[in-house]
């Protein structure tokens, strides 16, 4: 009887101090950032670009690194969604009786998902060299929409799969065509359209493999598709690899920034994930 | 009319269903395509078993990036799964509704965190670590950067995927079932051990599967920490050079040397091929898995 | 009902989350009869089964009050042992769970736990619960198959052998013939009636005719409150009480 309860005891403290470490993790990483970081956050780095010198400590920010991964998150989530959505709905709403291909299709997407975005990289690349394009703000938001499309498509597509058959059944029954039954369900799922679109932009933004290849990287703020554009995570990387303490603590401090942007973005996706499932039942 | 653009919609939604989908192709064949002059020079068994890597020469060996690979995601899974399984356990068997609802939410929160920003805490706290308290017990001098080090950051960065898919298995296991094994006076502990895990044990291998396939692709966290240097490590505090960090760290010569672009480009194949089977391998066990608990 | 209780109920409450599910409930489950608890769907019945062993221990939100008292020790004392007062009940649920082992294992689970592990009183064990429960010429060829390869019916049967394996006082049985056949109900009745001989056996039922058959005393249960209890012929056939007469005649379900 003794032995039996200290095993019960011995793995339950096991457990606790697992879970500690897992859910300790976050903290000491984010910790760990915030404390390396924060004394080298200052207001230019915010809203400077960096000037001559900045890589040997002088002064600047990284606003155009800013700038720049907003437009590569942003480009590619828009581009993406505008291929997802109809991905979604057709997977949902066009193939009635064929539930093997559309499960098929769910499982493509799901190896898609899976695909490490250094391969995005590496095929976004191979696309540009097809079409001659440089390294650019525009080769950067083609290779994340790929990145970004399963992601999407999944996140959509469990969404619509939540909406009750009754309401789609009313809409047919009315004498509605399926696509204007599928805008009837665009409307019922706004709340989680917006869930996957900020799922996508946090994904985008702090992906770097996708971006190395194909985005380039410069110190103004891009202002056409075809200029090089610098990314948050790149600035980040460059200016960790750097000797200088100064431009290292830089690094820190706009790794801090990048953790407050994306933790921002999934805290507001978790509430709206919430308010949505409660929604639902 | 109505009907005409129903029609003309549902098309348009095929071709960008049929797009998107085909892309898994169309990476493979066009990465594949990208390789064929390294492979008019050396067969894939010579590429993946030489261990020379000498670019300027022509002679492209994959074996130590390979084995830097094999190095890092096994040190990972070795330390997320037995972490990941107890905290799943302990969120689904053990911990009361409130401390579920403070405890998940991290977890999730973990998965958001950017790759870049694993690697930079992996410099600052399990580099410096390593380096002052770890390897002293065990070698003469280590810098820190190590596979061990591209192992612990990956174990963490793996711990939201394998800790979501652990806890959905083991919620699938019905109380009955568990209530059967308590009613005759097993402890809970006997419980999981006996019944609980049983049941997982498929789930498990698909948790472990995917998060394989995961650790395998990552990039720039692993880069960050594992020293890049192309030679087969022989400890855990030896540097290694995984397949991703290859590809990323030389995209910039990767012009201006012969076959140097097809070689990072059949790098890039081998993940992709490695990853397909390995997702299809956990695909294959999850539907088996399903079909069982339906049948 | 001049002997002594096997299981004493004092002033239980349960809630769960905000919800009173069981109302003051006080009642005496006589040694070595059927006692049914009967009552309409969502009255408690099964969680007033479920007191009985402190199965409702794990659920979330569960707030218990009162005593429990099996063989005069109160099981919801501080200091009670778990394990322990689970093992004096084996509990039959409403669909058979074989444990994910071979038949031999499963009945050999309860034992091994508690400690038996020499292979020669195992293998007398298993053989005894498996002829109690009138399996053993049916499985005794092939106890290293998987449980779940057996009928439904056979595999309720095994869950009661697992159950007795362990040598319990009480048995208690959650609707445990609603997913089955006709012929496997009669089965597992028949095992009933004969059980009563060494065990008190409490069984939740929704099935009056089944009640009338195999038990002796009935316990009405109705919004969480024990609205009768008497013997079997006396709830059914003449009851005091103006919501049993409506149950039992059928207007409430």
């Amino acid at each position: 009887m003794k032995r039996r309860k200290l095993e019960e005891l011995f793995f339950r403290s096991l457990m606790v101090i697992a879970t500690v470490v897992v859910g300790g993790s976050f903290f000491l990483i984010v910790g760990t950032v915030f404390i390396k970081g924060a004394p080298y956050m200052t207001w230019d780095m915010l809203t400077k670009t960096p000037g001559g010198g900045f890589y040997i400590g002088k002064e600047g920010g990284i606003l155009n690194a800013i700038i720049g991964s907003l437009y590569v998150a942003g480009g590619a989530t828009v581009l993406g969604l505008i291929i997802s959505i109809p991905v979604a709905i057709f997977i949902n709403m066009y193939m009635d009786g064929k539930k093997f291909l559309s499960n098929t299709l769910r499982a493509a997407f799901d190896v898609l998902f899976g695909i490490p975005s250094i391969v995005y990289g590496a095929f976004g690349f191979l696309i540009m060299v097809y079409f001659g394009i440089r390294a650019s703000l525009l080769g950067g938001i083609i290779a994340v929409t790929l990145l970004v499309i399963p992601i999407l498509v999944r996140t959509l597509d469990e969404v619509i799969r939540t909406v009750p058959l009754e309401l789609r059944d009313a809409a047919l029954s009315l004498g509605a065509t399926r696509w204007e039954m599928a805008k009837v369900v665009l409307r019922q799922i706004r709340p989680g359209i917006l869930t996957a679109i900020l799922l996508s932009f946090g994904r985008a933004i702090g992906d770097v493999a996708s971006v190395l290849f194909t985005a380039g990287f410069s110190d103004n703020i891009p202002t056409s598709l075809h200029e090089p554009a610098a990314t948050l995570p790149l600035a980040i990387f460059f200016q960790l690899s750097s000797p200088v303490e100064e431009v290292q603590g830089r690094g820190y401090a706009s790794a801090l920034i990048l953790t407050i942007i994306v933790l921002g973005i999934t805290i507001l996706a978790e509430i709206l994930i919430k308010k949505f499932s409660k929604h639902n039942i | 009319m109505r009907l005409l653009k129903d029609k003309i919609l549902s098309k348009l939604m095929l071709v960008f269903t049929l797009a998107s989908v085909s892309l898994l192709l169309v990476i493979g064949i066009g990465l594949y395509y990208h390789s064929i002059p390294l492979l008019q020079k050396s067969s894939w068994g010579e590429l993946v078993t030489s261990s020379v890597w000498k670019p300027l020469k022509g002679l492209f060996g994959f074996y130590p990036f390979i084995m830097g690979t094999l190095w890092v995601t096994g040190i990972a899974i070795v330390i997320a799964l037995p972490l990941c399984l107890f905290t799943a356990l302990y969120i689904v068997e053990y911990a009361h509704a409130r401390i579920k609802r403070i405890l998940v939410p991290f977890v999730n929160l973990l998965s958001g965190i950017p790759p870049v920003i694993f690697g930079v805490w992996g410099v600052l706290f399990i580099i410096p670590l390593i380096q002052k308290y770890i390897a002293p017990h065990f070698v003469d001098y280590s810098t820190g950067y190590s596979v061990l080090a591209g192992g612990i950051v990956l174990a963490v960065m793996i711990f939201p995927l394998i800790v979501s898919i652990i806890s959905e298995v083991l919620r699938t296991i019905p109380k009955e079932l568990k209530d059967a094994s308590l009613s005759l006076g097993a402890t809970q502990w006997e419980t999981i051990k006996n019944v609980a895990l049983r049941k997982a044990l498929p789930g498990i291998v698909t948790a472990v599967v995917l998060a394989i396939s995961r650790a395998f692709g990552e990039t720039i966290a692993v880069l960050m920490v594992c020293g890049n240097n192309a030679v087969v490590p022989n400890s855990v505090f030896d540097p290694g050079y995984p397949l991703p960090a290859l590809i990323a760290n030389n995209y910039g010569e990767m012009m201006s040397i012969p076959l140097y672009d097809s070689a990072l480009m059949f790098a890039a194949l081998l993940l992709f091929i490695i990853i397909l089977l390995f997702n299809i391998i956990s695909r294959v066990i999850l539907t088996r898995l399903e079909r069982k608990l339906i049948g | 009902m001049t002997q002594t209780p096997h299981i004493s109920v004092q002033h239980l409450n349960v809630h769960i989350g905000n919800q009173h599910i069981l109302n003051d409930i006080n009642i005496n489950i006589p040694d070595k009869k059927v006692t049914s608890i009967i009552g309409p769907s969502g009255c408690g019945k099964t969680t007033l089964l479920k007191s009985f062993n402190r199965l409702l221990d794990n659920t979330d939100g569960v707030k218990i009050t009162g005593k429990v008292l099996v063989d005069g020790e109160d099981i919801y004392a501080p200091d009670a042992e778990v394990t322990h007062i689970r093992k004096k009940m084996g509990l039959l649920s409403q669909r058979p769970y074989p444990l994910p082992m071979s038949i031999y294992d499963n009945v050999a689970y309860g034992p091994r736990i508690h400690g038996i592990r020499k292979k020669q009183v195992l293998d007398e064990l298993v053989e005894e619960q498996l002829k109690a429960t009138g399996l053993w010429n049916e499985v005794k060829d092939r106890l290293n198959a998987p449980a779940t390869r057996l009928s439904i019916g056979q595999q309720q049967r095994l869950c009661l052998a697992r159950g007795l394996a362990v040598g319990p006082e009480i048995i208690l049985g959650d609707e445990s013939t609603s997913a089955l056949d006709p012929v496997s109900t009669s089965i597992i009745e028949d095992l009933f009636i004969s059980l009563k001989e060494k065990y008190s056996i409490v069984l939740v039922t929704h099935i009056l005719r089944q009640a009338r058959r195999v038990s002796d005393y009935i316990v009405f249960v109705y919004m969480g409150r024990i609205i009768e209890f008497g013997p079997t012929e006396e709830v059914l056939l003449s009851p005091k009480e103006e919501l049993t007469k409506e149950y039992v005649k059928g207007f409430i379900s």
